[in-house]
């Protein structure tokens, strides 16, 4: 057997063997898991919410408070970095919360970001229909809200899809800084590994390609929902 | 009905109305009145405010002056619903403006389920019937994406009908045909015209005016100009602007 490889199988053993410390891994990747599905499902509510108001006040020119509000969120929340929002949110809004909610506050903190740009993706759906649609609906006697729901709803959720599902990778990734707080997730369960054992190549090494498995395979399947979402249009 | 001037009752009034965008004046004053089984035909050139002052009679356009009164009820009047309204009031569009997201039966149906709170079963009963009548009661599964122009402006007539209403509203209906599909389409209208529905067509083909129209109306510059049985206006018109409109149009 080669020097090179029982080098690794040693080092190997010591980063994930020993100790367990695999379970730094298994338990970081369901936390990060966890924390992403979640602050998914807060983004898609508050991005929901924000579209409505914003496309509201855009065709009929009322909620004007409630726009205003909804600006001042998306400026504040898309001109700030995420690392800081979730320090912000943990460190200082909830500063006297228990530490055992670290994960609720870090869904919390993510669910709020990834809201913004859910916001002018569902923003960007509706936009694309074509206001034909929109009159049709309103010359059948709809009124607005039943117009919103019936006919541009459907539709402009399919359009948002595809760029949906690029947020969930693109959250999945973000997650990493929730170790800032505490969290131990993925990244930081490579980085405990590392700081125990001296050595943060293996461990390092081993969430990259992690993280990087998980967004080929979700990448792999948005393009397969683009194209089943295509040939349902023939 | 059939071709004679309607005598039924005043069903749409329009008294002076207006829609000014800024300086310039769409509609600058119109007054006409439908009355119930009456087709009356909008003509006139480009940018004359036909398909604009259609679009005020069920409020997709808001008039900035003016009055209509649908029923007797004042429409522009902001206390009124005007939902209630647009259920009676059919339109067809130029772009058809079918719902991608539904079927051909589909969007027939959606309108009288959650607008009308028909039963479904029955909603696609009246709406087949409707299909049949424009020759698409084949097409029922069919994606808008699937069909052609053509076949999609029948739909939209079907759809505008299933509701029911008591007036249809047609704008510029063929304008966005490839010209084999012209005649599909006004054959069906000219079917719905004989059948005595009250309709309101703003269209530029002229041989329809004149085949099927009760009333033709000449627009420009966001006025009506004249407007009389057809054999008066295609043969004689009293206004000079009329005259010029005829004359560059049916030269082509």
């Amino acid at each position: 057997m080669a020097e090179w490889w029982q080098e690794f199988v040693k080092k190997f053993t010591i980063a994930f063997i020993n100790h367990n410390r695999w379970r730094f891994i298994t338990q970081g990747l369901a936390n990060t898991l966890l924390i992403t599905f979640f602050a998914v499902i807060i983004g898609i509510v508050i991005g929901f919410i924000v579209s409505v108001i914003r496309t509201t006040h855009d065709k009929t020119g009322k909620l004007k408070i409630g726009n205003a509000i909804c600006q001042v969120y998306l400026a504040v929340i898309r001109g700030t970095p995420v690392m800081v929002q979730i320090m912000i949110i943990y460190f200082v809004i909830f500063a006297s919360a228990s530490s055992s909610y670290k994960i609720p506050l870090a869904i919390l903190a993510f669910g709020i970001n990834s809201g913004a740009y859910v916001a002018e993706i569902f923003r960007g759906g509706i936009n694309a229909i074509d206001a034909g649609q929109f009159e049709a609906g309103r010359s059948l006697g709809f009124n607005y809200v039943q117009t919103m729901w019936h006919i541009i709803a459907p539709q402009a959720f399919k359009n948002a899809i595809p760029p949906l599902a690029n947020e969930f990778i693109v959250l999945l990734k973000e997650t990493s800084v929730a170790g800032y707080i505490g969290v131990e997730d993925l990244t930081r369960g490579g980085f405990s590994i590392g700081g125990s054992t001296y050595d943060y190549t293996l461990p390092l090494i081993a969430i990259a390609l992690i993280y990087l498995f998980l967004v080929i395979v979700l990448s792999r399947l948005v393009a397969l929902l683009e194209r089943r979402l295509r040939r349902s249009e023939r | 009905m059939n071709g004679n001037i309607a005598s039924g009752d005043v069903l749409i009034r329009a008294v002076g109305v207006e829609k000014h965008y800024g300086k310039i004046r769409a509609l600058d004053g119109v007054d006409a009145e439908i009355r119930k089984g009456d087709v009356a035909v909008i003509v006139g050139p480009s940018g004359s405010g036909k398909s604009t002052f259609l679009r005020c009679l069920n409020l997709l356009e808001e008039p900035t002056g003016g009055h209509i009164y649908f029923e007797g009820v004042d429409i522009t009047d902001p206390g009124v619903d005007i939902n209630v309204h647009r259920q009676k009031m059919g339109m067809v569009f130029q772009q058809f403006n079918l719902f991608n997201n539904l079927t051909v039966l589909g969007n027939c149906v959606v309108g009288q389920v959650k607008v009308l709170k028909r039963d479904p079963q029955k909603a696609r009963e009246i709406a087949t019937r409707y299909l049949e009548q424009v020759g698409m009661a084949g097409y029922i599964n069919a994606k808008p994406s699937q069909i052609s122009g053509g076949q999609k402006q029948r739909v939209a007539i079907a759809r505008a009908l299933s509701m029911e209403p008591e007036a249809m509203l047609f704008d510029e209906p063929t304008s966005a045909l490839d010209p084999e599909m012209v005649g599909e389409v006004l054959k069906v209208m000219k079917g719905l015209a004989h059948s005595g529905l009250t309709m309101l067509v703003v269209t530029h083909e002229m041989a329809f005016a004149r085949d099927v129209a009760d009333r033709v109306v000449f627009m420009d510059d966001g006025v009506i100009v004249e407007e009389g049985k057809p054999e008066v206006i295609f043969n004689n018109p009293t206004q000079e602007r009329t005259r010029v409109f005829l004359k560059r149009i049916l030269e082509e």
